[in-house]
């Protein structure tokens, strides 16, 4: 009875597997084959015919300066920003985890901005950032950090900072949640015994809280890598296009879109699937991966 | 220092980055509040009460644009590729959770490797494949490429849950004769209720906020979802960004997600948890 079960399973798995399978490969498979095609020919956005053109487009790419800058800042923003929403994001999950009043406040107010949508944030910190009437420029300028408005996505250097600073706001509720539910599975006796023998909380934080939460502090670093590395909305509903904050998802599109160039942006975007594929397996190999992707 | 003041010291401390994590987390919203509540040249005015609250930028962002419009598009949408991928993810999850076949545990890799895929590198080859089925400028290029990142967590959470479920359960209906579909639908789907309403949440609030796709399938205003409405909102010349209409809308949009994100927090916890703490 039991073997006849399995069998009939096995042959009901087919059929409940495939509409997955044909729907991942419409939607991602042949589409990033075809992306990868377009990649060595002349196509245009708006069709007609095409012709292989080998390497050129790759060839055209490493030669514009502006692809490089849009490498580095992806390279930039992806590591300062999953490094300062990684260190803040721990310093709240430890905050929230203490016994104090209002925790549940406190919790699901950390929660707003992960529940904002991407442009949306994008809009309200480009106001708040405007170089006129923005609040951030008063507040600064009232208290004395800065003589004069800044242009804070204007300027080429602070404007990196600046979508820094709003992604890392946007996301670090992320590591939030993934550390507190991390923190939480501390066990408290080992707190209590460590207390006792005299050990200080930076060194009860690194012998017992460390090891325990290091599985989930690795995957959440991971899974914010890999999308840090493909930002796009936030940067374009910023600044747009321009090439002091242009990432390669950014530069990608422009020429795709924009400039109806196809087969040149398509090179473009297989090379950003490319840097990312290279992570990924880089973080498979160096821990095993074992979590879901989360919606963003 | 005594040990009591030392504790005090350690509270006070506690509260105060407590607080401040409470205005960096919620500044911004408020004061996009406040900003939709001034109309004319009050808007200049950083004061975070408006002196005379007027809801002009509210009527004017539904008057001025399709917004309403733009809101229905986007439930449209978005309830469209939470059903979509949770009927995929549930057929699929049953398959992955329970039966063993070769290559399961690369099936689960590979659909856990296209959420890494950047959505840029598949936007020439959807585009193409969207204008080809004729669904360029509709809602249906959109509720369908969405499945790309909405899929690999709804397998994935599925499969998560549908291990944890009792095999008896479903022994005993089929030793009774049920077919699969039977089991499927009269006893894990009952079962997997709870699931079902988290990653859908999530897949609703993921088909919610995305841009490039509709950015790029869509073309008239009146086909615009929420995100891209927004982030093109503009006034009459280059010049003049009308920022009340902006956070007018940004607030109507956004006040529904938070209430529900607030109201599911702790389903949405488990959902972005699942898996990640047992590493």
């Amino acid at each position: 009875m039991r073997r006849s079960i399995a069998a009939q399973r096995r042959r009901d798995a087919v059929w409940f597997l495939l509409p997955l399978l044909v729907a991942l490969l419409i939607v991602a498979g042949w589409p990033l084959a075809r992306t990868i095609w377009l990649s060595f020919t002349d196509a245009s956005l708006a069709g007609g015919a095409h012709r292989f053109v080998g390497l050129e487009n790759y060839a055209f790419l490493i030669e514009d300066p502006d692809w490089w800058r849009a490498v580095r800042n992806t390279l930039v923003f992806a590591s300062v920003s999953v490094a300062l929403e990684t260190a803040l994001g721990l310093g709240i999950a430890l905050v929230l985890d203490a016994q104090i009043r209002g925790r549940g406040l406190l919790r699901a107010a950390v929660l707003v901005p992960w529940a904002i949508p991407t442009v949306v944030s994008a809009q309200l910190w480009a106001w708040m950032l405007h170089d006129q009437y923005g609040v951030i420029n008063e507040t600064l300028l009232l208290v004395g950090v800065i003589e004069a408005p800044r242009a804070w996505l204007a300027d080429r250097t602070l404007a990196m900072a600046s979508v820094i600073a709003v992604d890392v706001w946007k996301t670090t509720p992320f590591m939030v949640l993934l550390l507190l539910a991390a923190l939480q599975t501390v066990p408290v006796d080992l707190h209590e015994a460590a207390q006792v023998d005299g050990a200080g909380a930076i060194r009860r934080f690194m012998v017992v809280t460390l090891p325990v939460i290091r599985p989930a502090l690795l995957v959440a670093v991971i899974f914010r890598t890999l999308d840090a590395l493909r930002i796009f909305d936030l940067i374009y509903v910023m600044v747009g296009n321009a090439s002091a904050t242009a990432t390669m998802a950014v530069y990608a599109r422009q020429h795709m879109v924009d400039f109806q160039d196809a087969g040149y942006g398509s090179a473009a975007s297989t090379l950003l699937f490319a840097v990312i594929a290279l992570a990924t397996a880089l973080f498979i190999t160096l821990g095993r991966l074992t979590a879901p992707p989360a919606a963003r | 220092m005594s040990r009591r003041t030392r504790r005090r010291l350690g509270q006070a401390a506690l509260y105060t980055i407590a607080t401040v994590v409470l205005l960096y987390t919620l500044f911004p919203f408020v004061w996009a509040i406040s900003t939709s509540l001034k109309s004319g040249s009050a808007i200049f005015d950083t004061a975070l009460i408006p002196p005379d609250p007027r809801w002009d930028n509210y009527v004017e962002v539904f008057r001025e644009q399709p917004f309403g419009r733009n809101i229905l598009n986007s439930v449209i949408v978005a309830a469209s590729t939470v059903l979509l991928s949770l009927a995929l993810g549930l057929t699929a999850a049953h398959a992955l959770g329970r039966v063993t076949f070769r290559g399961r545990a690369l099936l689960l890799v590979t659909v856990l490797g296209v959420s890494m895929f950047p959505q840029v590198a598949v936007l020439s080859g959807l585009f193409e494949l969207v204008r080809w089925l004729g669904l360029y400028n509709t809602l249906p290029a959109l509720a369908f490429s969405y499945l790309i990142f909405t899929l690999p967590f709804t397998v994935w959470v599925l499969t998560t849950f549908v291990r944890a479920l009792p095999v008896e359960l479903e022994e005993a209906a089929m030793i009774d004769g049920a077919s699969s579909w039977t089991v499927l639908t009269r006893v894990f789907l009952p079962l997997l209720a709870p699931a079902m309403v988290t990653t859908g949440l999530l897949a609703f609030i993921a088909a919610w906020n995305e841009f490039l796709f509709a950015l790029t399938f869509t073309l008239t205003d009146d086909r615009r979802t929420v995100p891209v409405a927004i982030a093109l909102i503009s006034g009459a010349s280059a010049f003049e960004v009308p920022w009340g209409r902006i956070m007018a809308a940004s607030v109507t949009v956004t006040v529904p997600l938070i209430v529900l994100v607030l109201v599911f927090q702790r389903r949405i916890a488990v959902g972005l948890t699942a898996g990640a703490v047992k590493g």
